[in-house]
């Protein structure tokens, strides 16, 4: 790790701070599972990790395949999800 | 241009897609855009990930491209049929089983980069916190599920010296960091994560029902600080930005509810509220309810001219939702002004009610927030409280000893007529006692939700 890294890692935080200081409460549920999904992105680093698996043999192999179906299922699972739900929220919009 | 840099070169726009997908989902207009945004940035991102894979693979191509595929097929097959049948009312327990699953991606890689990788302390320090984090959201999640789908008792579990048992968790985890930094063996790190584990059940086992939306949003909040430990083993900036972009903004989602609660963010995350129960002078004193019945409440709501609906976490048990719009429908064609009175934490997660009315088409600017019903909640004929308790409990505003003073509440109270529906006179998830019911303008209606909603119904269509 650089501090590089560490740089990256604070502006985000206060990005995400900012972004979301104001959300109408219709939207939190929405929200959250969409950025459940965002959070699937663990889904790159299993991949990344299921690349380098060969220097850890067999069982290193087991536990990255293992963590890309579950961040799999996050990430298909989360945006599937908050679809259907903001579908919802739009469907009521258009008769009014 | 090299793959490696093309790759990089997509992580960069794939960040600035969630970026523009967060931004978008927090407006009404532009949320379904948000969540396009997210997940065009995820495919971006994976197809980046993949070609590089591909192209680093010392198998075949096609054989590696067949493994992956498959891999992805069996966790999108699964995760497509979850959220396609899942039913609304259950969506609480969905997001929080999905959270397990970044919790425990990220164990696993963690354990993974452990097993693949011996740098230096400082990428030990890394996997270190990214199992630490991840095993305390995989238990965490798994322990709210559970409770969230009635399978485990919803009341606090309160150990004695539960806040130093958490504290000796989080300091024995720092020791075994150092062993493991010495040694860098297995061990100290299996120990770590088994504490934990300990630790994520022992946390949320702590915390009441009532508090369930603002931990479903914690939760969120540490799967985001989990893949960006993930990203700091692996050296990747895209999950690093992602990460902690999921992360803050899980916190501050949490922190506004919390301030709608009027609650100290750190007392819910600490947990055991509402263990104590109510005080003694609001059990003694309460008088005798009053009990009617469906057609008794349908004359009443004839004759009204505004009528206000609060509902709770009873009407997503009961799936009343589409019987209550039916209701507000037929109430509205009797010419009365009918709203929705939505708190801020009914239910059991943030903006579950407005989901579940959205669900059955109740009208958005139907829903009116907390603050602005209360300012013409004494003009209003008839208040139909629906499996809602601690959210309208009068000892919030004039209880000084009550464990909920302070919060802010409907005030459904100061309604003309206060109709609650209710299966019992059992206290709310948090245990405390709720003077409303007692008050002078209250009638309790007992029974299933649903069922009495349906006798209005067919009361009023006569």
């Amino acid at each position: 790790m650089s501090f590089d890294m560490l740089f990256v890692f604070m502006l985000t935080v206060f990005l995400g701070f900012e972004l979301i200081s104001k959300v109408p409460s219709t939207l939190h549920t929405p929200l959250m599972s969409g950025a459940n999904a965002i959070s699937g992105i663990t889904l790159i680093g299993a991949l990344v990790a299921v690349n380098l698996s060969d220097a850890g043999g067999v069982f290193s192999h087991v536990l990255g395949v293992l963590a890309v179906v579950f961040a799999t299922i996050n990430v298909v699972g989360g945006y599937v999800v908050t679809n259907r739900m903001l579908a919802m929220f739009k469907k009521k919009e258009g008769p009014r | 241009m090299t793959l490696t840099s093309l790759a990089q070169a997509s992580y960069v726009v794939a960040a600035v897609l969630f970026v523009l997908s967060l931004a978008g989902l927090s407006k009404q207009e532009t949320a379904r855009r948000g969540n396009l945004l997210g997940m065009a940035g995820m495919v971006l991102a994976l197809a980046a990930t993949v070609i590089l894979a591909l192209d680093q693979s010392e198998r075949s191509v096609l054989v590696t491209a067949l493994l992956i595929a498959m891999v992805f097929a069996i966790g999108a097959g699964f995760g497509i049929w979850r959220a396609r049948t899942v039913e609304m009312t259950q969506m609480p327990e969905l997001i929080a089983i999905l959270h397990s699953f970044v919790g425990l991606a990220a164990v696993l890689v963690g354990f993974n980069s452990h097993l693949t990788e011996h740098g230096d302390a400082i990428h030990q320090v890394e996997v270190f916190l990214g199992v630490f984090i991840g095993a305390v959201t995989f238990t965490g999640s798994i322990v709210a599920f559970l409770k969230l789908s009635a399978r485990m008792k919803s009341r606090p579990l309160t150990l004695p010296g539960r806040n130093l048992l958490n504290l000796g968790a989080v300091v024995a985890s720092a020791g075994l960091l150092g062993w493991y930094i010495a040694t860098d063996s297995l061990l100290p790190l299996g120990i770590m994560t088994a504490i934990a584990l300990l630790l994520g059940f022992h946390l949320v086992a702590a915390i009441g029902g009532g508090d369930m939306p603002v931990v479903v949003s914690m939760l969120n909040s540490y799967s985001g600080w989990a893949a960006a430990a993930a990203g700091l083993m692996l050296s990747n900036d895209l999950l690093i930005v992602t990460g902690a972009l999921v992360g803050s903004s899980g916190a501050i989602l949490s922190y506004l509810m919390c301030k709608a609660m009027n609650r100290a963010f750190l007392s819910v995350i600490l947990g055991g509220f509402g263990a104590e129960g109510g005080t003694a002078s609001s059990a003694g004193e309460q008088g005798e309810h009053r009990e009617v019945l469906a057609p008794e409440v349908a004359e009443t709501l004839a004759g009204a001219s505004s009528v206000i609906i609060v509902p709770g976490y009873g009407m997503a048990v009961a799936q009343a939702q589409h019987a209550v719009r039916e209701l507000a429908d037929l109430i509205e064609a009797n010419g009365a002004e009918v709203s929705f009175a939505i708190h801020p934490v009914a239910g059991r997660m943030p903006g579950h009610m407005n989901v579940l009315l959205a669900e059955a088409n109740v009208p958005y600017d139907k829903l009116v927030e907390m603050d602005d019903i209360n300012q013409t909640i004494d003009t209003v004929d008839a208040c139909i409280v629906i499996g809602a308790n601690d959210v309208v409990n009068p000892a919030a505003r004039e209880d000084e000893g009550s464990p909920i003073y302070g919060m802010p509440i409907i005030e459904a109270d100061r309604a003309r007529n206060v109709f609650v529906l209710k299966r019992s006179m059992a206290s709310g998830f948090a245990g405390i006692p709720n003077p409303l019911f007692y008050r002078s303008n209250t009638r309790m209606v007992f029974g299933d939700a649903k069922e009495t909603i349906e006798i209005l119904v067919e009361e009023f269509k006569d």
